[in-house]
């Protein structure tokens, strides 16, 4: 009999791996895919935004010369057929597809190449001609590719050639980025101030319409040179409210959400309606310190502060446990991370005795700064900020809570008008530069910074430096090691956290792969009968 | 009564100016120089002292108000600081939302309140009176936020009989006409796109019902239960007349001016925009523009956002007093 019931057990779970594998298999064509998130896209020309909202859109309408690998970092090719380097690292030539065309019809050719990261030259430079189209290219300058392009050349319309100034480790990577994604040049120049409004990429999907503080819609290219989409349009959808959000995804209402509240995960994961992927992510959020800013251009206070704040309560508390504590900047799962990062431990005592010993026996008044809506790594933000502004008065700081909306957010904290900020980093090209130059070189330490420190050190700008410009990854590990170490000790931040990627999802949404960057793409997802 | 409505219109010009001055001052009110603020803050500075001339902020402040009062007659509001939008067309993609919740929600409020009074007043202190009295208070204590989710959990979620959130399906597309969903659907002769809509209406305009209605619900009862008491009302049941008539035909005339002047008001209110509602059911509406406005220190939607508020409330007081005029013939000889 035990053996009978275990048969048919065995029968069922094999039936249902089965059935659930011919799902898999057969793909369904069609269907419009309702994605829900808290806000808005700032813009949707990929050169221009900064945050995740806008590359969520922008991912599925815009392509690079390069991607990543479905499952990691590694480089493959998209718009390029294939490239080389020459022998001194200085000279890239990458040949190009000759039947990709724009959403519009334009071919895309070298010139196209050349023009999309052209316009972005000079991004810091005062009189940039797209300087008031929505500001700056500010991609661009935190990755310093002022000081690392020196020309792009067009040999034919299907090869194009970048001259760099001194090599770069992490170009190839960079290429793979947003920023550098390729638009249709007609659009964008005659466009101009609309091109931000009205995309133009080669991308599986293409834009629709955008309803502001509403929705976007976007739709399968029908001329799409590589795979085709399953889904006939994707709406994204923008609800404010956690709860809203996570009712619309129970009553069916949206097919999929980010943005999840920790509170939630179990009635998620308890729903058989729904699913949960997980996986961990390659990011960091972290509360910077702002140096120009007094008293924390002292590092006694600066290490007063970090051992002021208990990361393994935000970490079980505002994260549900579905966040590691970060030791360092870089996560555990990039390359060069340190291996055994010493960290500040939490010790008010010792808090309160590093700022007698700075001259601030009473503590002192300051402000902390948090944004009003979630991001993947930060969730609850102004709770993540009431709960550090506890810690910090424990041990004598007392500082106010400013929050912005997110785009006025980043414009400010990027000028450097904080005092504390809360902040976080999504891996854009799982390369150890893309979390320490950004974000601890003096060159990202100018408006608009992606060095929301102000941390301004010689010797870890020669370290940043030099990695950038050793390709071999053997000699480069030892570099960003001794940079890490070199940060720990001056504490310009106090990292928090390295979150999981999390998305909901209603059942029958298949096919959708977490990317450790954060992408959401989504011309293989289909929705299963 | 056509003297009387060209009287009052005239009265509330001097209104309407003040309400400018506000307005106008409100972007040299904020913290930060207005003309950084507008460029945004990533602009050179020839781009900010661009922006200062072309808004006239380099001239003296009577002569910028002037040629702002000539810009509004024109019907010229400026543009948004961060979508760069004209802001009179996000008023007319904005507001409409904010209308047709608030006459929803005012339309209920006014039904329900006025049935819930004046059932409470025909025997005050009775088992009525003492019910609706303490609906009334739990409709003005109850926090809206609460209200929101619960009412979705149990009817958007639990028992799907509305969806949750937002003014339609999004996948569905009604050719905009008046800006009103409803109406356009209805324009579009697509009942199922009315019915949606209003299925789409109901939750939050019962939400943002419940505190007008405990309002109206009070001041209908006490009104109509101190008109009970006038001599009139006495003569009336004396010569025998029913009840319900007394109450409807004589106590309800003169009972419900307070009323009246009750409804225009949280009209008033309602049109400003509610914050909470809209952000719960992600509606939309001015609230939700204001605030992210404010948020982002967008100079030009706050300028416009207060002048619409602002009109849009003295319109309806207007309006109150118009209908109080034919209500009670007294008023317009004062």
């Amino acid at each position: 009999m035990v053996r009978f019931l275990f048969g048919v057990l065995a029968t069922s779970l094999a039936l249902l791996a089965a059935s659930d594998a011919r799902a898999q298999m057969q793909p369904v064509n069609g269907g419009t895919l309702l994605y829900g998130r808290g806000m808005d896209a700032v813009g949707l020309d990929p050169s221009h935004e900064s945050d995740g909202e806008s590359f969520k859109v922008c991912d599925n309408i815009y392509e690079c010369l390069v991607r990543f690998a479905d499952d990691g970092t590694s480089v493959e090719p998209q718009l390029a057929t294939d490239w080389s380097v020459s022998a001194d690292g200085l000279v890239w030539t990458f040949d190009l597809r000759d039947d990709v065309r724009f959403h519009c019809g334009d071919p895309v050719d070298a010139a196209a190449v050349a023009y999309s990261l052209e316009r972005q030259w000079g991004a810091r430079e005062p009189r940039h001609p797209d300087y008031g189209v929505g500001g700056p290219y500010p991609f661009w300058g935190y990755l310093g590719m002022d000081d690392v392009l020196a020309a792009v050349e067009v040999l034919d319309p299907g090869t194009v050639r970048f001259r760099l100034k001194q090599p770069s480790a992490p170009f190839l990577s960079n290429l793979a980025c947003n920023f550098a994604a390729i638009v249709c040049p007609r659009d964008a120049q005659e466009r101009g101030q609309e091109f931000f409004r009205n995309p133009c990429g080669t991308g599986p999907f293409r834009f629709v319409k955008w309803e502001r503080a509403e929705s976007i819609t976007i739709e399968r290219n029908p001329d799409y040179w590589g795979f085709h989409a399953y889904l006939d349009r994707v709406v994204f959808r923008s609800v404010p409210e956690n709860s809203t959000r996570f009712f619309e995804l129970l009553s069916g209402s949206i097919h999929m959400m980010d943005g999840i509240p920790p509170d939630d995960v179990a009635a998620i994961e308890k729903n058989r309606a729904l699913k949960l992927l997980g996986a961990p992510g390659m990011n960091v959020a972290y509360l910077a310190m702002n140096l120009d800013h007094e008293p924390f251009g002292n590092p006694l206070v600066r290490r007063a502060v970090c051992h002021a704040v208990d990361k393994a309560a935000i970490a079980e508390g505002l994260y549900a446990g579905l966040a590691d504590i970060a030791r360092g900047p870089v996560p555990p799962n990039v390359f060069g991370a340190h291996p055994n990062p010493s960290d500040y431990d939490y010790d008010q005592d010792l808090a309160r005795e590093l700022l007698t010993q700075a001259g601030y026996p009473e503590g002192f008044e300051t402000t902390l700064w948090t944004m009003a809506g979630p991001r993947p790594y930060m969730p609850q933000p102004l709770r993540l900020a009431q709960v550090i502004q506890a810690d910090l008065a424990a041990v004598g700081i007392h500082a106010q809570i400013i929050s912005f909306e997110w785009g006025t957010y980043l414009d400010r904290v990027h000028r450097g008008h904080h005092d504390l900020a809360l902040l976080g980093w999504q891996a854009d090209n799982g390369d150890p530069d893309n979390f320490l130059f950004v974000h601890f070189d003096k060159s990202a330490a100018v408006p608009p910074a992606g060095n929301i420190a102000f941390y301004r050190d010689e010797r870890v700008h020669e370290l940043l430096v030099r990695g950038q410009q050793t390709p071999d990854p053997e000699a480069r590990l030892p570099v960003y090691l001794e940079a890490q170490e070199l940060i720990h000790r001056d504490a310009p931040w106090v990292p928090l956290v390295h979150t999981m990627e999390l998305a909901a999802m209603r059942k029958e949404v298949t096919g959708y792969l977490l990317h450790p960057t954060g992408r959401v793409l989504l011309s293989r997802v289909f929705l299963a009968r | 009564m056509i003297g009387y409505v060209v009287r009052r219109l005239l009265l509330a010009v001097p209104t309407l100016l003040g309400v400018t001055v506000v307005a106008f001052l409100t972007v040299h009110w904020m913290p930060g120089d207005p003309a950084e603020i507008i460029a945004g803050e990533h602009a050179s500075p020839e781009v900010v002292e661009q922006i200062r001339k072309d808004l006239r902020l380099d001239r003296p402040l009577p002569e910028q108000y002037a040629l702002y009062l000539g810009d509004l007659a024109r019907g010229e509001l400026g543009r948004s600081a961060k979508s760069h939008e004209p802001v009179v067309d996000e008023i007319r993609r904005y507001f409409p939302a904010t209308v047709e919740l608030a006459t929803a929600s005012l339309l209920l409020a006014t039904l329900l309140g006025l049935l819930a009074g004046a059932a409470a007043a025909q025997r005050p202190g009775g088992w009525i009176d003492a019910t609706s009295t303490i609906l009334a208070s739990l409709g003005v204590s109850m926090p809206v936020f609460w209200l929101g989710l619960m009412l979705m959990y149990a009817l958007a979620v639990r028992f799907p009989v509305f969806p949750v959130s937002g003014r339609l399906p999004v996948t569905m597309d009604v050719p905009v006409v008046t800006g009103f969903v409803v109406a356009d659907a209805l324009l579009a002769r697509d009942g199922g796109a009315v019915r949606d809509a209003l299925r789409h209406l109901t939750l939050p305009a019962v939400v943002l019902a419940t505190v007008p209605m405990a309002v109206i619900a009070r001041i209908t009862r006490s009104s109509l239960v101190e008109a009970m008491e006038q001599d009139y009302i006495r003569t009336a049941r004396a010569k025998g007349v029913p009840e319900s008539l007394v109450l409807l035909r004589h106590a309800a005339r003169n009972g419900l001016l307070p009323t009246v002047t009750v409804i225009g008001l949280q009209f008033g209110f309602l049109l400003g925009g509610a914050i909470i509602t809209e952000t719960i059911f992600a509606w939309p509406g001015v609230g939700r523009w204001i605030l992210l406005a404010v948020q982002s220190r967008d100079a030009p939607v706050l300028q416009g956002g207060i002048l619409l508020m602002a009109v849009s409330f003295t319109l309806v007081n207007l309006a109150t007093d118009v209908a109080y005029a034919a209500l009670d013939p007294r008023i317009k000889l004062r």
